[in-house]
């Protein structure tokens, strides 16, 4: 089991969770176990095509999955994802 | 035979040593003689000779060798007036063996009568002393830090909840030149956080309101007003010219079109956002680190991006990113410590943890993997669905 922590934009979709736990080898596996359980978080996260999309940033603990393996990136017990949109408000 | 009296002691001074005038002084010191100012530091610190070293008589003896080593190089004194400069000359001739040591007739007075340049040291006055005495007293900033402060030029966008408390540290630092582009007015909405302005100054533009504050609390500073909207037209003619930019506008197009003229200008930029309890921050220091389209290489869609209308937010925490974001442009300014660049840094105020991811450059970044000068104009801020995007968020 893998801890997620749900940015703010995203929360909405999971109940109002900040970090939620999800199963799975991978980083893809764990957000479609995410996806699975909130289906509202699917299109969030994930393009037609199965990719992550391209405005989301997924973290494995602290580093980009992007410089990692993508969603094919191993992940263990106790590890933590950071899903990441951008953010922009200042005022 | 009676001791010589002051004034004859002096001539007799004066007839064992070489002395100098002015014009021929002027003329070496562009070929780069030494010359030295043997005033008290206080008079130095109010015009001396260009180039001239300081060491006043008192220390003559224990501190020459440490401005003029080479005994047989050309070396010349001056003074007020050129009588404690004979002195000086005198004992660096006579006993620490100095040969080609004169003194400068008439001193720096006769300098100035003649019409040649002063320089004017860049010392703090004493008001500034007492104003800076506890950056003072940190030796990482010290009087030299304290002096790139003053000398740095700092643009801030937005006058709001992250703009409001940046300036108001950043003008207490003594941060010279604060640049404020904003072209709203002040509203009782953002009393809540904007703590520059006040109940005053509802209606007022907030670039006045902030100028007033500043003034009231430091007047060393230079408030430049930018009363507009940044857009394409106008963002590298305001941007250009400034030391770092402190990125607190609350909108995604303005944020890619910061960073690519930024990129292209060089120019760091300490990035921050709110929403609710979460706040982001992170520095991006053009090809030194990552860009802000190497972290976010797509606005999300309008849906996801809940920045276009009003939203809530936590009073407290634009004070809290914003000093976050004070902090880290007196580090690049001052060069010290190690800025967030190549680093989000994400703080939660409920859960009150502050969490870390790294930044990296992307090899494929539309901006920064290219030359800044191939970054044309018309790129500036390219950005999907510029007209729809926040007309989508409703």
């Amino acid at each position: 089991m893998a801890t997620i922590k749900i940015p703010p934009v995203l929360r909405p979709s999971v109940g109002g969770e900040k970090e939620i736990g999800a199963s799975g080898a991978s980083v893809g596996e764990v957000l479609r176990d995410l996806a699975a359980n909130h289906p509202a978080t699917q299109e969030q996260l994930f393009s037609a095509d199965g990719e992550l999309n391209r405005y989301v940033n997924v973290y494995l603990n602290d580093e980009d999955v992007r410089v990692l393996d993508g969603l094919n990136t191993a992940v263990s017990e106790g590890d933590v994802l950071v899903i990441l949109p951008a953010m922009a408000g200042g005022r | 035979m009676s001791p010589p009296s002051g004034a004859e002691l002096l001539r007799q001074v004066k007839s064992r040593i070489d002395e100098v005038d002015p014009a021929e002084v002027n003329e070496l010191i562009d070929e780069g003689v030494t010359i030295v100012d043997v005033r008290g530091s206080e008079e130095f610190a109010t015009g001396h000779l260009p180039g001239a070293k300081s060491i006043p008589r008192g220390h003559l003896e224990s501190r020459i060798e440490g401005a003029a080593p080479d005994r047989s190089a050309e070396l010349i004194l001056y003074c007020a007036s050129g009588s404690r400069s004979a002195y000086a000359a005198r004992t660096l001739k006579e006993d620490l063996g100095y040969e080609r040591v004169r003194s400068m007739t008439g001193g720096i007075t006769l300098w100035k009568d003649r019409g040649y340049d002063v320089e004017v040291p860049r010392a703090l006055s004493s008001e500034q002393r007492e104003r800076y005495s506890r950056h003072l007293l940190i030796p990482e900033i010290g009087a030299e830090g304290q002096q790139k402060l003053l000398d740095a030029k700092v643009l801030l966008l937005g006058a709001g909840g992250l703009g409001s408390p940046t300036a108001l540290y950043l003008a207490a630092a003594g941060v010279g030149t604060l640049g404020i582009v904003d072209n709203d007015e002040v509203d009782l909405s953002n009393l809540q956080r904007q703590v520059i302005h006040n109940s005053e100054r509802i209606g007022t533009p907030k670039v006045d309101s902030a100028e007033q504050s500043i003034r009231a609390l430091n007047p060393d500073v230079q408030v430049r007003k930018y009363p507009v909207r940044i857009d394409s037209s106008n963002i590298v003619e305001i941007i250009e010219g400034y030391d770092v930019v402190v990125d607190g506008v609350d909108n995604f197009p303005t944020r890619y079109l910061l960073n690519d003229a930024t990129v292209r200008l060089k120019i760091p930029v300490v990035s921050a956002s709110i929403l609710g309890f979460d706040g982001q921050l992170s520095v991006f220091k053009p090809y030194d680190g990552p860009c802000y389209r190497c972290l976010f290489r797509e606005p999300p869609p309008a849906e996801l991006a809940p920045s276009c209308g009003a939203n809530g937010v936590l009073g407290v925490l634009p004070g809290t990113m914003g000093l976050l974001q004070a902090t880290e442009v007196i580090k690049l300014i001052t060069g010290i410590g190690d800025p967030a660049i190549g680093r989000l840094l994400l703080y939660d105020a409920l859960a009150a943890t502050l969490t870390e991811v790294k930044v990296h450059r992307d090899p494929d970044c539309p901006i920064c993997s290219r030359d800044p000068d191939e970054i044309a104009d018309e790129e500036l801020g390219v950005f999907p669905d510029y007209e729809a995007f926040c007309a989508a968020a409703g």
